[in-house]
């Protein structure tokens, strides 16, 4: 046999330009998310205890789980080390109630990791965001789970346990006046564990802006369509419909603004359409809050204009050099 | 390696390297052996030159019969192989093996037919230039049917960490100067349009011809970006600017056409640039020819198992699988990287960040084009996702999150679809 570690017969590694790569990874960006969501999730702990640990453990172990068995199952190769699903199953956490029960986590990540994000063929090739797409059907089929007036009943804390969109749906403006635009933002409100926090949302979300990983354009064009269409509504009959900033900092507004609407593969990348995309999400959101049946917008407009993104992309620039 | 900054939120920023001082030279002896490589493809039966035959340095070599493809050879001794090389795509080359004799001696073909810089033709420039260092495009100065009317001169260097370029201007203006002038005189071209770095603009502008400044980011000084952003022209898409009356050429081969003229002989010696494990750089002069082994040698680098060798810059360049990989006129760099610095390439899909996006110089829809690349949808890509568009910078793979060879992907599509073009014509 022939020596084969000859200094003449070493084999190089021949591979195609670049030769560079930045070093950027999809595991690196999840756990960059998972960073900036921290701040709103550990208050939301703080609030209200053990409950919801269980709720965002069970919710980011079981989606590791189903996506582990999905893949194991669909004989494609284990993707759970990407850390999209943990990412998955911590948005879901964030947006329940700390009472919900250990069935309903389950469901729902069932529902976005199989549902939402593997049977269109795993990650990047989701239409929807599958953690929307999970809250809007788990929502919508145990209604009265996400009354957060009624799960949240037994907390006492030192604020008003109301919902503010509930109240506003139900009582009106006036009832609004109860709650300080500080209180709304300092995570002083009830509702899903990791979305009421508005400061640590903010906070996460321009982390995520200035580390590049979620595109400021759609963040900035959501807050601005829900502020814009607020205002209008507002002007219109400011006895009805509640003031802009108020929209800003209740419901699901700031977690859609910087940790749902942004999911890459769900939304357009070019800049004019991610503004369209951005500012008609925050549109419809108020449309629903206001004039629409649901106590919050968020989910169903994100879902919608998931289902325009594509659409929207097909305004771009035009290629250098390109003919006709 | 420049990694991704911690503000992701700006786009990355390679930054061309600038040499201060005029470095030291390396220079590498010239080697037992060396190997020159014609872009001829091989073919044995019409082959004139014979084995054994005995060459002088700077003689021109006819290779084959009914063809004006040569080579010049760079050492005085004997022809010791020909035979067929492959690269890149399948590219079939003429590898013609000379081995060195003791006693160097200068063939005086080139003066006989030459004269001095003023007698220059277009012809003489034509019939021995071609393989002079830097790879003087001189079949587009007499092409008919897409006549030139502006001749770019390229100081900078077009990828990064490369300084060739620089150091030519840097040591040798006055080569570049009587170039120039040979240049007008034998083309007729007036239009001479210099483009320099930030860095070199004093320098340049001693040639009394027009200087225009490129940017000193990557990928700036690429023909197509050039075009687009100094001359104010827009190459249409899949076209290059000698289709429309743009010829580029780089300040070491207009070098190399002066001191041709000057010293009655062909330029043997190429200068590129070494790009270390480490990173640092070194600029070496060796023969066109010199087997890349010989380079590592003079410099102590030793290359092991799955290490990586590349003839020419981080971005554009393309990766050899020998050693003894001959120096070509066209070699502006060469890079070994170790196997630990080899950036992990995946099968990943592409998740729709956009990050490719920001970066395209050229406007491209990356993220769909990538999808219908995967699936072998060549001919869709092109017709509504802009293939052709593409300039080839590279930065698109460089930037992307799912560690895509995107670039790749791109190149073979072009690749595929000229060949089922080109197949498509002969069929009928």
């Amino acid at each position: 046999m022939a020596d084969n570690n000859v200094a003449d017969n070493k084999k190089f590694i021949v591979s195609h330009a670049p030769f560079w790569h930045d070093g950027s990874r999809i595991s690196l960006r999840n756990y960059n998310i998972a960073l900036a969501a921290l701040p709103a999730i550990l208050l939301g702990i703080i609030y209200y205890g053990m409950p919801a640990v269980g709720v965002i453990s069970l919710s980011i172990s079981s989606a590791i789980i189903w996506e582990f068995v999905f893949c194991r199952v669909a004989k494609r190769s284990v993707t759970i080390g990407d850390g999209s699903a943990a990412i998955i199953g911590m948005l879901f956490g964030m947006l329940l109630p700390a009472t919900a029960p250990w069935w309903l986590v389950i469901i729902g990540t069932f529902v976005a990791v199989v549902i939402g994000k593997q049977i269109y063929g795993g990650i990047g090739a989701n239409p929807f965001n599958p953690v929307v797409v999970a809250i809007a059907i788990v929502m919508i089929s145990w209604k009265d789970i996400f009354d957060f007036n009624e799960a949240l009943m037994n907390y006492d804390l030192d604020f008003v346990m109301v919902y503010p969109l509930a109240a506003l749906k139900h009582l009106g403006v006036s009832a609004v006046d109860s709650f300080s635009m500080g209180d709304l933002l300092m995570g002083k409100q009830s509702g899903g564990i990791g979305s009421t926090f508005g400061l640590g949302l903010i906070a996460g979300g321009i982390y995520l802006i200035i580390r590049g990983i979620i595109r400021w354009e759609i963040s900035l064009s959501f807050l601005a369509g829900i502020f814009i269409a607020a205002l209008i509504f507002n002007m219109t009959d400011s006895a009805r419909y509640a003031g802009p900033v108020f929209h800003l900092f209740a419901g699901y507004t700031l977690i859609g603004a910087f940790f749902l609407a942004t999911e890459d593969s769900s939304s357009p990348v070019n800049f004019i359409p991610m503004l369209i995309y951005g500012a008609g999400a925050g549109f419809l959101t108020v449309l629903i809050r206001n004039i629409g049946v649901y106590i919050d917008g968020v989910i169903f407009a994100i879902l919608i204009m998931n289902l325009v993104s594509p659409l929207l992309d097909k305004i771009r620039p035009k290629a250098i050099g390109k003919v006709a | 390696m420049i990694k991704r900054s911690f503000i992701g939120l700006l786009k990355p920023r390679l930054e061309y390297g600038s040499i201060e001082d005029t470095p030291s030279l390396k220079q590498i002896p010239t080697s037992k052996e060396i190997t020159l490589l014609s872009n001829c493809p091989f073919d044995k039966k019409k082959l004139l030159l014979k084995k054994k035959a005995a060459v002088k340095t700077g003689q021109k070599l006819l290779l084959y019969k009914e063809s004006d493809e040569y080579v010049v050879s760079s050492v005085t001794g004997k022809v010791s192989s020909i035979s067929a090389y492959t690269g890149d795509f399948g590219r079939s080359y003429t590898a013609i093996a000379i081995e060195v004799a003791d006693n160097e001696e200068i063939d005086d073909g080139f003066k006989f037919a030459a004269g001095g810089s003023k007698d220059a033709t277009l012809e003489t420039v034509e019939n021995y230039l071609a393989f002079a260092p830097g790879n003087p495009p001189v079949k587009l100065f007499s092409d008919k049917d897409k006549p030139i009317n502006t001749i770019v001169v390229c100081c900078a260097d077009s990828d990064l960490l490369i300084t060739t370029n620089q150091h030519v201007v840097k040591s040798d203006i006055d080569a570049i100067k009587n170039g120039i002038s040979i240049l007008k005189t034998i083309t007729g071209v007036n239009d001479i349009i210099m483009v320099a770095s930030q860095s070199q603009m004093h320098e340049v502008s001693a040639t009394g011809e027009k200087v225009n400044q490129v940017n000193d980011t990557y990928p700036s000084a690429l023909p197509h970006l050039i075009m687009k952003d100094i001359l104010g022209k827009v190459v249409p898409a899949g076209k290059n600017p000698e289709d429309i009356g743009v010829c580029f050429i780089s300040a070491e081969a207009v070098a190399s056409i002066g001191n041709a003229f000057n010293s009655g002989q062909i330029p043997v010696t190429k200068i590129f640039t070494l790009v270390k494990k480490d990173g640092s750089k070194s600029l070496v002069s060796a023969r066109i020819g010199t087997p890349a082994s010989e380079v590592f040698k003079a410099f102590n680098i030793t290359l092991n198992e799955n290490d990586r060798l590349i003839f020419g810059g981080p971005m554009t360049g393309s990766s050899v699988y020998s050693e003894d990989h001959p120096i070509q006129p066209d070699t502006d760099a060469i890079m070994v990287q170790d196997k630990d610095d080899i950036p992990v390439i995946s099968d990943y899909p592409c998740t729709n960040c956009g990050d490719c996006i920001r970066v395209c110089p050229a406007n491209l829809q990356i993220d769909m084009l990538v999808r219908l690349l995967e699936g072998g949808y060549y001919q869709e890509a092109a017709d509504q996702y802009d293939l052709y568009s593409c300039i080839e910078c590279g930065l698109c793979s460089y930037v992307c999150v799912s560690g895509m060879p995107i670039f790749q992907y791109i190149r073979s599509a072009k690749y595929e679809l000229s060949r089922a073009n080109t197949a498509e014509a002969t069929n009928g």
